[in-house]
């Protein structure tokens, strides 16, 4: 099948003062795939993100090279505006932090900040993103409740769900799961492979197992350099670098 | 010579719990004393009647009056002003020498004695600007009085919310000045709140800077620039020249109360706000 490219990065290079954490990174990432970006920390796969999503926008002392872009645009033109950009590329980070209100009104922040009132269209932007994020049937009966009193796997559904009422295009997972018990990771990863349908998702994962499981792309990071990128199959079974090889089975990491 | 753990233990205990007895048994008697002296004089007519022969008889509605204005004015000039400077310092610059000034600016007014508050108002309000003795000298020098209680306060619980939480804003697409509506304002509201009570605090209990600024008259003010009294002036003059002590406790009294009222309303205003925002 033919592959239509949604975010490709030429020559990225990221710096941080005198640090390089990022080295002339150039990937194309697919449209409604997810794609699983693995390495050890410090590999550079998070910057990665937060250029995509502009958070980077937020870090002191950056430097950056190279480009990036979303559907053949550049995003990190003068003339994109980052608020309107995180629209289209939502986020969920790795510790769940629901804001302090309402499970309803952690999900209805975005659509608001659009300018979104109706109370009957919120409600409905609820439902729709907490069914998709596997939320609803725990949260129906108690949506006014604080989203703080929220279990650690349920509020980073609801992470999810928010971002999802962001109505996106592409879906950043920045270790999303990794204080997750096991049935919360599988109720997530569900979710995601559902998702994939609809929006271009990106998972970042120390966990290579979660990789291996549900994406359709893998990206092997290591020193701010993209090792690898093909299918996941083609890395998990043949890599083609040692690196990889070494990392999969859990040689260093 | 080594003491056994378990008896100093219990000496620092013991002592702990004496010093916790001694402040509590101080507050106690002061209300007390204001109590028993004062409220036999308190009662319908003696809050809404007007004073008569200095003070000697009648109620205090004029002060009461005064004093309300006074403190709600100054609260409502100084709050935008300090949680404005507030959320300056900390969203909107980077520490440099710039802001270690304004902050050591705010430190040091914080440490100025109120009568030099006084003072600054009468040579600047009331005689420079030409004011006279009037309401607005007072609220005018009152808000400065209170601005760096107001921006301290402020601060430390804006300073005090959690960054994610502005991270996690933004990444759902929301601007600088919408999170901080949205978000910083709101979780540092019981932090301003607290900091706007210790103000009303000192404001509502000021004496010497406000003689100097308000003046001191019995009269009700109706307008900006009339003179009037506050209860805390009221209890000074009556006090300090012997006009009436029964009366001077009655005001006490009933400032006294009045603190604790606005205590009990600000506490169930930021009951509120937690509630909702948690």
């Amino acid at each position: 099948m033919v592959m239509e490219t949604k975010i490709a990065t030429d020559k990225l290079r990221v710096s941080f003062g005198k640090v390089t954490v990022l080295k002339d990174v150039t990937i194309k990432v697919h449209r409604n795939t997810i794609t699983g970006f693995m390495g050890p920390s410090g590999s550079g796969k998070s910057t990665l993100i937060s250029v995509i999503n502009r958070m980077i926008d937020f870090e002191n002392n950056v430097r950056i090279e190279g480009d990036a872009d979303i559907d053949g645009k550049s995003i990190l033109d003068g003339s994109i505006n980052p608020i309107e950009l995180r629209r289209r590329v939502g986020t969920v980070f790795a510790v769940p932090i629901p804001l302090p209100r309402s499970i309803f009104e952690n999900i209805a922040y975005g659509p608001k900040l659009k300018g979104i009132t109706d109370r009957t269209t919120l409600h409905r932007i609820a439902e729709d993103c907490l069914k998709k994020a596997f939320l609803w049937e725990e949260v129906k009966d108690r949506l006014s409740t604080s989203a703080l009193k929220l279990s650690g796997g349920q509020q980073q559904r609801l992470c999810l769900a928010r971002t999802l009422a962001l109505k996106p295009e592409i879906i950043l997972l920045d270790e999303p799961c990794s204080g997750l018990d096991p049935i919360s990771t599988a109720k997530i990863e569900d979710a995601l492979s559902e998702l994939k349908s609809e929006y271009t998702i990106i998972l970042v994962s120390n966990n290579t197992k979660q990789i291996a499981r549900i994406s359709d792309f893998s990206a092997f990071f290591y020193l701010g350099e993209l090792i690898e990128y093909n299918t996941t199959d083609k890395v998990f079974t043949t890599p083609a670098e040692s690196k990889t090889e070494d990392y999969i089975q859990g040689k260093f990491g | 010579m080594r003491i056994n753990p378990r008896i100093t233990n219990r000496l620092v205990r013991w002592g702990l719990v004496a010093q916790a007895y001694c402040t509590v048994t101080v507050l106690v008697l002061i209300i007390g004393i204001i109590f028993f002296k004062g409220f036999p004089q308190v009662n319908f007519a003696f809050i809404f009647s007007f004073p008569q022969d200095m003070g000697r008889h009648g109620g205090i509605f004029p002060a009461i009056v005064g004093t309300i204005q006074l403190a709600l004015l100054s609260i409502l000039l100084a709050t935008p002003l300090g949680v404005g400077t507030a959320i300056f310092l900390t969203e909107y610059t980077r520490e440099s020498t710039f802001t270690k000034l304004i902050r050591f600016g705010v430190e040091s007014l914080a440490g100025i004695p109120s009568i030099l508050y006084g003072l600054f108002g009468f040579i600047f309000f009331v005689i420079k600007l030409k004011m006279g003795w009037s309401l607005l000298a007072g609220v005018l020098t009152l808000t400065i009085m209170i601005l760096p209680t107001i921006i301290r306060t402020s601060e430390e619980a804006v300073r005090a919310v959690p960054r994610q939480l502005r991270i996690v804003s933004y990444s759902l697409s929301a601007s600088k000045w919408e999170t901080i509506k949205k978000v910083v304002l709101p979780a540092a509201m019981p932090g301003i709140l607290t900091g706007i009570m210790l103000s009303i605090g000192r404001a509502v209990g000021e004496t010497a800077a406000i003689i100097f600024t308000m003046g001191s008259s019995l009269r009700l003010p109706l307008s900006l620039m009339e003179s009037g009294r506050t209860m805390a002036v009221h209890f000074y003059i009556l006090a300090r020249e012997g006009i009436s002590m029964e009366k001077a406790y009655g005001t006490a009294v009933v400032l006294v109360l009045s603190i604790l009222f606005v205590n009990i309303i600000a506490y169930y205003i930021m009951n509120k706000a937690i509630a909702r925002y948690s």
